[in-house]
């Protein structure tokens, strides 16, 4: 048991503090990522969460410029960018492409800018790799009350929400006959997502910042068919990503090349992949209809249409 | 179920249009359109595409401020929150894997623009399951919405629209994207629920015959302006010619009518109404 277990955990895993400082923020930024995004990919605003993700950037990168601590950046610029992005339509069927593609594009000009320069100031190249991939093992512990509340915040705003929000989600038309403010809803959620971005961009980076957003989610969604336990689902999900992420980012100190470990990150991120990957070899579950019932709009599907299509 | 008291509506009268005009863009989409509907009453608003239906659905449900008339619902002015009103849109369209099951959607037609999260108990729970019971939709409660066929998803969204106990109910196209026999089995659930529970049924097609039997009022809609009556009353020669300002012809063939307009010349001739899936019908 003992030689299988130290396969598994290298030396020293639990009481580094690193470590530990990493599996508590992550813990935090994954279940606030994973539950937000089920939402994220019910609205199909995946690619709006990767421009949020971009601009974080920006912000995470002139934070490092100026010197104070990148979260600031991070949060600050996804706000902004989430006003932006309501500003030119983001809730318009239309308006959303644009609206991100013009945010995403502005983003990592200024990141580049920032990068730039703070590399040139700073003369080294490592902030690029943190902004940009992570760096949860260089987190300090004194940020976890911070990240904390940037989490509850964004969980909370959808936890408020979550009627008006399922339903606006689902059909913003059947929500407004009901005298939601649809609009006013998705730009709560917007900003819900603008901080579950930069707080998943500070700990596996700017540009992989939608994979945990996106991804347990979308692996949530095919494994049930309810939307209060999709989101518990997801949370859990991009949990166990990042806590194995973490230890296999341990382990590969000890895999080639000797002393340098692997990133947290592409582990993350790959798992994340994996999982998805898995759970569409599943047989669907939960209310799913399974593989031979017919397609939709075929009538005969139900027992209340018996006989088929006229 | 629900204990809320429900104002008496006035005169007999749950939704008096009058007098009602938008204009959008420059262009008059509906113009001086006035009717009114009394509970229980199955009333089809027909009319071609482009004709203001919709355009009236958002003017009834307060999404759309008219330029000129009122719409009063149960006897009072409009708010924008009505739960005098149910809603059933016409593009309904979600992905198969959208974790949303039927009694899902039932649900939030209860209570979705609360705050929190729903408690679940055991008497909201019987009455989403006897709503899906009232349109026949129990045995697919459970599936994803997104999986289910066009039919089975009017039934899911009509008990959404009807849980919350409306005295109007809305339709718009309902029928535009089933086949015949669900449209069919459709449009006699909305009649069953006019009747038994005398909730007024406004339902919007371009087709009028899988209505006809079924309808005991008819606003029609032509070029913005309306006219309004039994079908009877409504859809004979001289309405319609006024209504569209040329020549129209109504023929009656097996109980079922189809609408004529244009001038006889073969190539002018246009029949209204009738797609052309609908034209075997006729024959």
């Amino acid at each position: 048991m003992q030689p299988v277990l130290r396969a598994i955990l290298e030396p020293g895993f639990f009481s580094s503090s690193s470590v530990q400082v990493a599996a508590v923020i992550g813990a935090i930024v994954a279940l606030a990522s994973g539950g937000l995004g089920v939402f994220t990919v019910i609205r199909g605003q995946a690619f709006a969460g990767e421009a949020l993700g971009d601009l974080g950037a920006a912000g995470g990168s002139s934070a490092y410029l100026i010197g104070i601590a990148p979260l600031w950046g991070f949060i600050g610029a996804a706000v902004a960018a989430a006003g932006v992005m309501e500003l030119i339509g983001i809730q318009r069927e239309r308006g959303r492409d644009l609206a991100t593609g013009i945010v995403l594009g502005a983003g990592f000009g200024f990141a580049a800018l920032f990068l730039y320069l703070g590399t040139t100031y700073h003369s080294t190249t490592g902030a690029t790799i943190t902004i940009l991939f992570g760096s949860i093992f260089a987190l300090s512990s004194s940020m976890i009350p911070l990240v904390l509340a940037f989490a509850v915040t964004a969980l909370g705003i959808v936890v408020a929400l979550y009627r008006p929000l399922l339903l606006s989600s689902v059909s913003p038309e059947l929500a407004a006959a009901r005298g939601i403010p649809v609009r006013l809803v998705g730009g709560l959620y917007l900003l819900a997502m603008a901080l579950a971005v930069a707080l998943s961009a500070v700990t596996i980076g700017a540009i992989l910042s939608t994979a945990l957003l996106v991804g347990p989610a979308a692996t949530a969604l095919r494994l049930t068919a309810k939307p209060g336990r999709a989101i518990i689902t997801a949370g859990l999900l991009g949990l166990a990503a990042i806590w194995l992420g973490i230890l296999l980012a341990y382990d590969s100190y000890y895999w080639p090349p000797q002393r340098h470990g692997w990133p947290v990150s592409f582990f993350v991120v790959t798992l994340i992949l994996i999982a998805y990957l898995l759970a569409g070899r599943l047989p669907a579950r939960g209310g799913n209809r399974g593989r031979q019932a017919p397609p939709p709009h075929t009538a005969g599907a139900g027992a209340a249409v018996p006989g088929g299509g006229g | 179920m629900s204990t809320e008291p429900r104002a008496a509506p006035v005169a007999g009268e749950i939704l008096a249009v009058e007098g009602v005009t938008v204009r959008l863009g420059g262009r008059e989409v509906l113009q001086n359109v006035g009717f009114t509907i009394r509970p229980g009453e199955f009333t089809g608003l027909i009319g071609s595409n482009g004709a203001g239906k919709t355009t009236l659905f958002r003017v009834i449900l307060g999404l759309q401020a008219p330029s000129a008339g009122t719409v009063r619902v149960g006897g009072g002015t409009r708010s924008r929150r009505d739960p005098l009103i149910g809603y059933v849109p016409q593009k309904f369209l979600l992905d198969p894997d959208m974790p949303l099951r039927g009694r899902d959607l039932v649900g939030l037609g209860l209570d979705a623009h609360r705050l929190g999260l729903a408690r679940p108990s055991r008497a909201r729970r019987r009455l989403v399951d006897a709503m899906l019971d009232a349109v026949d939709a129990r045995s697919f409660g459970d599936a994803r919405v997104g999986q289910l066929s066009g039919g089975e998803q009017q039934r899911i969204l009509i008990a959404h629209a009807l849980i919350s106990r409306p005295r109007l109910l809305l339709l718009d196209e309902p029928l535009a994207n089933l086949d015949l026999r669900s449209g069919h089995e459709v449009v006699a659930l909305l009649a069953r629920i006019a009747r038994e529970q005398q909730i007024a049924v406004l339902i919007s097609a371009h087709e009028m015959n899988p209505l006809l039997p079924v309808m005991d009022r008819i606003v029609y809609l032509a070029s913005g302006r309306a006219a309004s009556g039994t079908s009877a009353e409504v859809v004979r020669s001289d309405v319609l010619t006024e209504l569209y300002g040329h020549h129209v012809d109504v023929l009656r063939l097996h109980g079922r009518v189809i609408v004529v307009a244009g001038t006889g010349d073969d190539e002018q001739t246009a029949i209204e109404h009738t797609r052309p899936a609908a034209g075997v019908e006729i024959v």
